[in-house]
């Protein structure tokens, strides 16, 4: 009876969003009268950050500070159309109407503070602190509040925006079958090291290496909070989590959270992560997200360092002691991979 | 059904209730005394996202009868902040993106004071076996375990 350690390896493509109808996300922007601007959108944040990374995404697009913008997410009955949160898309797809919706704010505004400083809107920039000035002539300027004022009670106009991000429906080829169902990837590769109890069945993750390629970071702290929480979840999926045994008859299996398992705080395994950015083309700023991807690439790692350590494959997750004893049982014992 | 008065302290306030016999705590607080700040999770005592302080000591206010907190002290998360000063854990879990979705920050934030209140530095594995007893689902524990440490130090005027 013996500890084995194994080491497996795991990377993935993985694509962002989805192409089916077009997976179109819309976004409205309008000014108060204060000059703040509400962002309403009907993508759900679930704790992953989007409205975070979507008032970043406002705040950048329209020139005003990110104080200033606020986003909306309550209530799909009365918002704008969107797929919703899943898929990995949130960042990619709803930051993509966010810029349109922002873009198309930004211009109603700057049409606006021409209007009072008497220019055309063309040589007008933002400041990004909440003024508007002349290109080159910064004092030549008026506060986005005063703007906001002047259009809605001067000039009887709406500082607002919509957008929407569709992707051109891509049909599969008659041919060849070949069709384009995402528009981008995002990329990882993981390494994790285990050790595997051949008396007990037991499997201990020691620790995960990681290395993710999202795009741009848009909000670096957000991404690695995701890739840390979203690697705990791939262990619980890969090693615990379970409806089973459901034998002799489904009464005997997990039936809530007293039986059906997940790794505590006990468990935590050190995490390594270089997040590496690469912009990508059609993302909003670069920023492709990281998403379910963030668990993704565990599962098959943990298969893999498992056949590393004790040459058992394993094609049914999750990966319970009980499978691990039956394979060893299958295979007369433990054949470390080293020893093969 | 008849209903029985029942009174306690709960963040320092006197609060009197009126509440049916044999219902649990979880439900008078966020029901009867309005605090919802404790959630309820799974209701039946695995998750901790309703760990209240009874005198102290950290409890599941789900599985606890609420007349058993007749005249006692009760404290939830409601009551952490000093008006707009957060706590220093409550400082510590949002520096630190210690919290996701959110579900379990109540429940580990009043588990994780009762442990700085009786251990006000602990070690790294006094604070894991301090939050054992609440799931979360987002984070994988380490920022919350960190957050702990980070409020600890701070408390003590050390640097973590």
């Amino acid at each position: 009876m013996a500890i084995h350690k194994g080491r497996g390896f795991a990377c993935i493509n993985y694509p962002i969003g989805m192409n089916l109808g077009g997976d179109p996300a819309q976004a409205l922007v309008h000014s108060t009268p204060d000059g703040k601007f509400m962002v309403a959108l009907s993508a759900i944040d679930l704790g992953q950050g989007m409205k975070s990374v979507t008032r970043q995404i406002a705040s950048e697009t329209l020139g005003v500070p990110v104080e200033d913008v606020y986003v909306d997410t309550a209530d799909s009955d009365t918002g704008p159309h969107d797929m919703g949160s899943f898929a990995s898309r949130g960042t990619h797809r709803v930051g993509n109407a966010v810029i349109r919706a922002s873009a198309e704010a930004r211009k109603q505004m700057l049409e606006a503070a021409a209007e009072e400083l008497e220019v055309n809107a063309s040589d007008l920039d933002t400041d990004g602190k909440g003024n508007i000035h002349v290109k080159g002539a910064p004092s030549r300027s008026i506060t986005v509040a005063d703007t906001a004022m002047a259009a809605q009670f001067k000039q009887g106009r709406t500082l607002a925006g919509r957008g929407i991000f569709l992707i051109p429906p891509s049909d599969a080829d008659a041919e060849t079958g070949e069709m384009t169902p995402v528009t981008c990837f995002a990329h990882a590769a993981l390494v994790i090291d285990l050790e595997v109890d051949d008396e007990t069945g037991d499997v201990e993750v020691k620790e995960i290496n990681s290395a993710y390629e999202v795009g741009r970071a848009l909000n670096p702290k957000l991404v690695e909070q995701q890739l840390i929480g979203g690697a705990w979840m791939g262990v619980s999926h890969a090693l615990y989590e379970t409806t089973e045994p459901q034998y002799p008859k489904r009464d005997h299996g997990p039936q809530d959270f007293n039986t059906y398992l997940m790794p505590g705080p006990g468990q935590i395994v050190p995490h390594n992560i270089a997040v590496l950015e690469r912009p990508a083309e059609d993302a909003p700023f670069g920023g492709k997200g990281p998403g379910e991807m963030c668990a993704n690439p565990v599962l098959p790692a943990v298969a893999n360092a498992i056949y590393n350590a004790v040459g058992i494959r394993c094609d049914r997750l999750p990966i319970t002691p009980e499978k691990i004893l039956r394979g060893l049982r299958a295979n007369g014992g433990a054949r470390p991979q080293q020893v093969r | 059904m008849a209903r029985t008065p029942l009174t306690f302290t709960l963040n320092d306030a006197e609060t009197g209730v009126f509440v049916v016999p044999g219902s649990n705590l979880l439900d008078v607080l966020r029901r009867g005394a309005g605090d919802l700040t404790p959630k309820q999770g799974c209701a039946q005592g695995t998750c901790g996202s309703c760990t209240v302080l009874i005198d102290g000591v950290p409890h599941l206010s789900c599985l606890t009868l609420a007349e058993t907190v007749e005249g006692r002290r009760i404290d939830t998360t409601g009551g952490l902040a000093g008006g707009p000063d957060l706590h220093p854990l409550q400082q510590a879990v949002m520096e630190g993106f210690a919290a996701q979705c959110g579900f379990c920050t109540a429940g580990m934030l009043m588990a994780a004071k009762a442990l700085l209140d009786r251990t006000p530095n602990p070690t790294r594995d006094e604070v894991i076996e301090a939050i054992s007893g609440n799931l979360c689902r987002c984070t994988g524990y380490e920022p919350i375990v960190d957050a702990i440490l980070t409020a600890s130090a701070r408390m003590q005027g050390r640097t973590a």
